[in-house]
């Protein structure tokens, strides 16, 4: 396997119960292009961001990240492989600790890892301009700001390890037109600047026509749960 | 040719029912903090035609929902309103609902003249009682025979075997399928729906447009509060741009998308992804600071002095209004 180096879940079933969510489901990611995906609700796309975020081991097929397969899940998985891939859910509300300020919930991932002190709070500083949040907003907590203004603090945490692939799953369904483009503008920058790769998953077409180099279907990849 | 109204509205070809059902005249809603005082909702005028369907869009925290709840007096206690919103019954009397009273809104308002479908579906059901038993119970209310849940559930695009579930059951596009046909039941004049396709795909997000679609053009009427311009644009007969508590623009839905004239909707519409798909520049003003002119002015690339004031609504060629000083003219207008 030489070629760009990619994101890739190889042949991977996932099953809750008797329900099989992902049948031999394949994707691929390459460093460097957007990845559009769509599908019914209920089609796994979910689940599959999971797979690939390493949160979720698959019941077989395995991931493998520029090549190196990886056969565990959250903590198990070496801090340098996990913090190569990051994601951007849909509800920032669900994500945030609520007792933590913003600037807590992007330095988070940084303290976690043993950075020095110095280094987080200049990378927090970096981020928190780049997603556009102003020091007021830096210091309040989750319930004293917009969903768009914390959604923008989960994708500066996101980034805050330099990803090389980032997963954004329905990420700006619930946000005003605005927001949304400035989220996207946001990604797709860092995208170019980091030759990352970037799956995007959304139920707009027009969304993902705009957004995305490839689409990618997963109907008809599973069962169609309503 | 001609509307007799202060403020005129929309002409919409759709809307050709021309009795107005609501008349918001001058609508204020404050919220009193601890350290602050948060203006949700200014001087707000809007009319709601029986048979029209009215999008309300803008960035979250603009006072979308507020307005909502306004209406139906569901504010919290450190709200106070000011202002009117004229409810025409076809037989009866005229109510405000701003000032007529607890009372009168629960017997007489809430779920049979103005129904609700709320923001978040999964805090707004009993979470002991299964969706038939919570559909059973609103139908009974209303007089109409609990055998009806199953057809509302299908209006909806929910499978009647679903309402034998508990809400934590459901998924998020469940519950909000429930709710929505829970505010359907007691076939409200005035529908009002906060966000009603959170969570749906969009197969789901069509079939419910369709059916407030449906609803506007058997004579009932809509207030769709969305954040979803494209949604607006399918089925709204004209559309209400909120920023920082008051309308600014509240046009015919074709006309406002072809050629906005305040300079905030206009870069709204630039930040959909089938336009420049470029956000509005700078942030949001707090609801606490707003300042005491245009709150847009210092986001807006047209501002001058003048605008140190606070614009009123003015008529706008072709029917709506709009709240600028600046408005953009566009030639290539019909």
């Amino acid at each position: 396997m030489t070629s760009t180096p990619h994101l890739l879940a190889d042949e991977v079933t996932v099953g809750y119960g008797r329900q099989v969510v992902l049948d031999r489901v394949t994707v691929r990611i390459d460093r460097g292009e957007t990845v559009g995906l769509r599908g019914p609700s209920g089609c796994g796309k979910s689940t599959l961001v999971r797979v690939l975020a390493l949160l979720h081991q698959p019941d077989q097929g395995r991931v493998s990240i520029d090549g190196t397969a990886v056969s565990a899940v959250r903590y198990a998985v070496p801090v340098a492989l996990r913090t190569r891939v990051a994601a951007l859910f849909q509800s920032p509300r669900a994500a945030a600790d609520p007792r933590l300020s913003l600037t807590d919930l992007i330095a988070e991932p940084l303290r976690a890892t043993r950075t020095p002190e110095a280094a987080v709070r200049e990378r927090v500083t970096e981020l928190a301009d780049l997603v556009g949040l102003t020091a007021d907003l830096r210091s309040r907590r989750p319930h004293a700001v917009s969903d768009g203004q914390l959604q923008r603090a989960c994708l500066a945490r996101a980034l805050v390890h330099r990803p090389d692939y980032l997963l954004c799953d329905e990420a700006t369904a619930m946000l005003d037109a605005s927001t949304q483009a400035h989220v996207a503008a946001v990604i797709r920058d860092y995208q170019l600047a980091q030759q990352a790769g970037v799956l995007v998953i959304s139920h707009d077409q027009t969304l993902l026509e705009r957004w995305s180099d490839r689409i990618v279907d997963l109907a008809g990849t599973a069962p169609a749960r309503t | 040719m001609t509307t007799t109204e202060s403020v005129p509205a929309p002409a919409s070809a759709r809307a050709a029912t021309s009795r107005p059902l609501l008349a918001v005249d001058g609508l204020g809603v404050e919220f009193r903090l601890r350290d602050a005082r948060v203006r949700a909702v200014t001087d707000l005028h809007l009319t709601v035609r029986a048979g029209e369907l009215l999008a309300v869009v803008g960035e979250s925290g603009c006072g979308k929902s507020v307005l909502a709840h306004a209406l139906l007096g569901l504010l919290p206690g450190n709200a106070t309103t000011t202002g009117h919103a004229v409810l025409h019954e076809s037989d009866g009397e005229p109510v405000d609902l701003i000032t007529c009273g607890q009372r009168q809104l629960a017997r007489r308002v809430r779920g049979r003249l103005v129904g609700l479908v709320p923001q978040s579906p999964a805090t707004a059901l009993n979470p002991v009682r299964t969706g038939r038993r919570l559909l059973a119970e609103t139908l009974r209310a209303h007089g109409r025979d609990r055998a009806d849940a199953d057809q509302l559930a299908v209006d909806v695009g929910l499978d009647p075997a679903d309402l034998d579930r508990y809400p934590h059951e459901l998924s998020g596009g469940m519950a909000q399928r429930l709710v929505t046909a829970l505010a359907l039941a007691p076939d409200p004049a005035l529908l009002i729906a906060d966000e009603p396709t959170t969570g749906l795909d969009r197969p789901l997000v069509d079939h419910t447009l369709d059916l407030l679609r449906r609803r506007c053009d058997n004579g009932a009427a809509v207030v769709l509060i969305t954040h979803d311009l494209a949604a607006a644009r399918r089925v709204a007969d004209t559309v209400a741009v909120m920023y920082a508590s008051r309308v600014v623009e509240h046009r015919d839905t074709d006309e406002l998308f072809t050629a906005p004239t305040h300079p905030y909707a206009s870069a709204l519409l630039d930040a959909l992804p089938d336009r420049a798909f470029r956000p509005v520049p700078g942030d949001p003003p707090m609801l606490t600071a707003l300042p005491p002119g245009c709150a847009f002015a210092p986001r807006c690339p047209h501002r001058t002095d003048t605008c140190a004031h606070p614009p009123e609504p003015t008529p706008v060629a072709g029917g709506g209004t709009v709240a600028c000083h600046h408005p953009i003219r566009t030639g290539a207008n019909p």
